[in-house]
C-alpha cells in the first residue's frame, strides 16, 4: 500500500479535477454571459486544486493523464453528468458546501502541504457554496419550471450526499494521527446548511434513499469513463506533447 | 547596507517590471506575489490556486531575473500563508483605480463576500454587483448607479 497521505491528496485531487472537468463543459453553454464566467471560473479554481492536490500524491499531470477509471479515487456525486442547469447546481450545492467544511478542517491539518492548500483554497471555495446557495433559492423560489426542474436535479443528486461522509481503514488512521478531516463530524453542520437553504428556497428536504457508493475505492459510474476519454485523449495520443 | 539588504532591493527594483499579464497595470511587487528574497532564491506566492496566469507570471519573473544578472536566484513557490488582497501595495492600489478597476477593500471591510465597491470612474459608493465572478478569477462585474457604467472590482480575498 502506498503512502497514505498520497492516498488521501489522490481523493481531495480527484474530486477537484473531475468535478473541474465536468463544469468546464458549459463553457460557452451556459444560460447567460455571467453564468458561464462563474461555472469556468469555479472549475479552474478546482482545476488549481487538483493541480496542488494530486502533486502532494505524486506528478499530478501524470496522475491526472495517464491513470485509468479504476484508479480514480473521486466521490460518485463530482462524476454523475451535468444534465440541465439545475442538475448542475443541485450538485454544485452539495458539493461546495461540503468541500468548504472540508477544507475549513483540513486548514488544522499536521501535514503542512495539505493544511497550506486547504488554506489557500478555502477562501474560493466560500465562494463557490455562495454561488450554488443563491442559485439554488433563485431556481427553487422561481418560476414553475425552474422550481420542477431543481426539484428534480436534487433528487438525483441526492443519492450521492452520503458517500461524502464515509471515512474507511485508508482515511481512518489519517485522522487518529490528525493528518486528514473527520468528515464524519461535519455531517451535523452541513445538514444544517442544506436545510437553510432548502427553505429560503422554499423547497423540501429529499426523502432518503438507498446511498450510491464506491468512488473512493475505484468503483465508478460509467460516466467517469466517458469523462477520461475526452480530457486524457490528448496527452495519450501524443504522449509528451508540448505547445 | 548589508549585501542581504543590498540584493533584496535590487530584486524588488527589477521585479517592479514584470507586470501581470491580465492586468497589466500593476506589477509583482505591487501585488504582493513576492514574497522574499534570499542569498539563493526568490520566494513567490500564487494569488488564486488556478489563476492561469501564473505559469507566465514565473516566467516572466524569470526572464526579467536573468536580464538583471540574477540568474543564480532560484524561483521557489510558497502557499503559505496564503496570499490575500490585503497585499496589495497602496501604489498598486492606486494604479488599479487609475486602470478602471476598483481596487479591493482593505482590512476592516473585507470580512464580507458581498463586497461593497466605489466606481472607479465617478467615486460613487452607489454600485451594485452584477457578476461575482468576472473575466478573471480575481475580478468580479459591478455597476455604477450614477455614472450607469460597469466596472471590475478585485476581488477581496
Ligand atoms: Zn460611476
Amino acid at each position: 500500500m502506498a503512502d497514505p497521505v498520497h492516498e488521501c491528496a489522490l481523493r481531495l485531487g480527484d474530486d477537484s479535477l473531475i468535478l473541474g472537468q465536468r463544469l468546464s463543459e458549459w463553457c460557452g453553454h451556459a444560460p447567460m454571459l455571467e453564468v458561464d464566467l462563474s461555472l469556468a471560473n469555479i472549475a479552474l479554481d478546482l482545476v488549481g486544486q487538483a493541480t496542488l492536490f494530486l502533486g502532494v500524491a505524486g506528478d499530478a499531470d501524470k496522475l491526472a493523464f495517464h491513470r485509468d477509471v479504476l484508479d480514480f479515487k473521486n466521490c460518485l456525486l463530482v462524476e454523475q453528468p451535468n444534465g440541465d442547469f439545475a442538475q448542475t447546481i443541485a450538485r454544485q450545492f452539495l458539493f461546495s458546501n461540503w468541500q468548504e467544511l472540508v477544507f475549513r478542517e483540513l486548514t488544522r491539518s499536521r501535514n503542512a502541504t495539505l493544511a497550506a492548500i486547504a488554506g489557500k483554497a478555502v477562501k474560493e471555495v466560500a465562494y463557490h457554496a455562495r454561488f450554488a446557495n443563491e442559485w439554488m433559492v433563485r431556481l427553487g423560489d422561481g418560476t414553475a419550471e425552474s422550481r420542477a426542474r431543481v426539484v428534480d436535479g436534487l433528487e438525483w443528486v441526492w443519492r450521492f450526499g452520503d458517500e461524502l461522509f464515509e471515512v474507511d481503514g485508508v482515511i481512518e488512521p489519517l485522522i487518529a494521527s490528525g493528518v486528514s478531516a473527520d468528515v464524519r463530524k461535519l455531517r451535523g453542520e452541513w445538514d444544517q446548511r442544506i436545510a437553510r437553504t432548502l427553505a429560503d428556497a422554499t423547497l423540501e428536504m429529499p426523502k432518503p434513499r438507498r446511498a450510491a457508493k464506491g468512488g473512493r475505492i475505484g468503483h465508478h459510474s460509467e460516466h467517469l469513463g466517458h469523462i477520461l476519454t475526452e480530457m486524457q485523449f490528448l496527452p495519450r495520443a501524443y504522449p509528451g506533447a508540448q505547445w | 547596507m548589508s549585501a542581504a539588504v543590498a540584493l533584496k532591493d535590487r530584486v524588488f527594483e527589477v521585479l517592479a517590471h514584470v507586470l501581470d499579464p491580465e492586468i497589466p497595470c500593476i506589477s509583482v511587487v505591487d501585488l504582493g506575489i513576492v514574497r522574499d528574497v534570499r542569498d539563493d532564491a526568490v520566494v513567490i506566492t500564487p494569488t488564486y490556486t488556478g489563476c492561469p496566469a501564473t505559469l507566465a507570471i514565473e516566467a516572466a519573473i524569470r526572464g526579467e531575473l536573468d536580464r538583471a544578472g540574477l540568474s543564480r536566484l532560484k524561483i521557489e513557490t510558497a502557499l503559505a500563508p496564503a496570499w490575500t488582497t490585503d497585499w496589495i501595495s497602496d501604489a498598486g492600489r492606486e494604479k488599479l483605480r487609475a486602470y478602471g478597476i476598483a481596487p479591493p477593500p482593505k482590512g476592516a471591510a473585507r470580512s464580507s463576500l458581498r463586497d461593497d465597491a466605489t466606481c472607479p470612474r465617478c467615486g460613487s459608493a452607489r454600485t451594485e454587483e452584477i457578476s461575482r465572478f468576472g473575466s478573471t478569477p480575481c475580478k468580479a462585474l459591478h455597476r455604477c448607479l450614477d455614472c450607469r457604467e460597469p466596472f471590475d472590482l478585485f476581488k477581496c480575498h
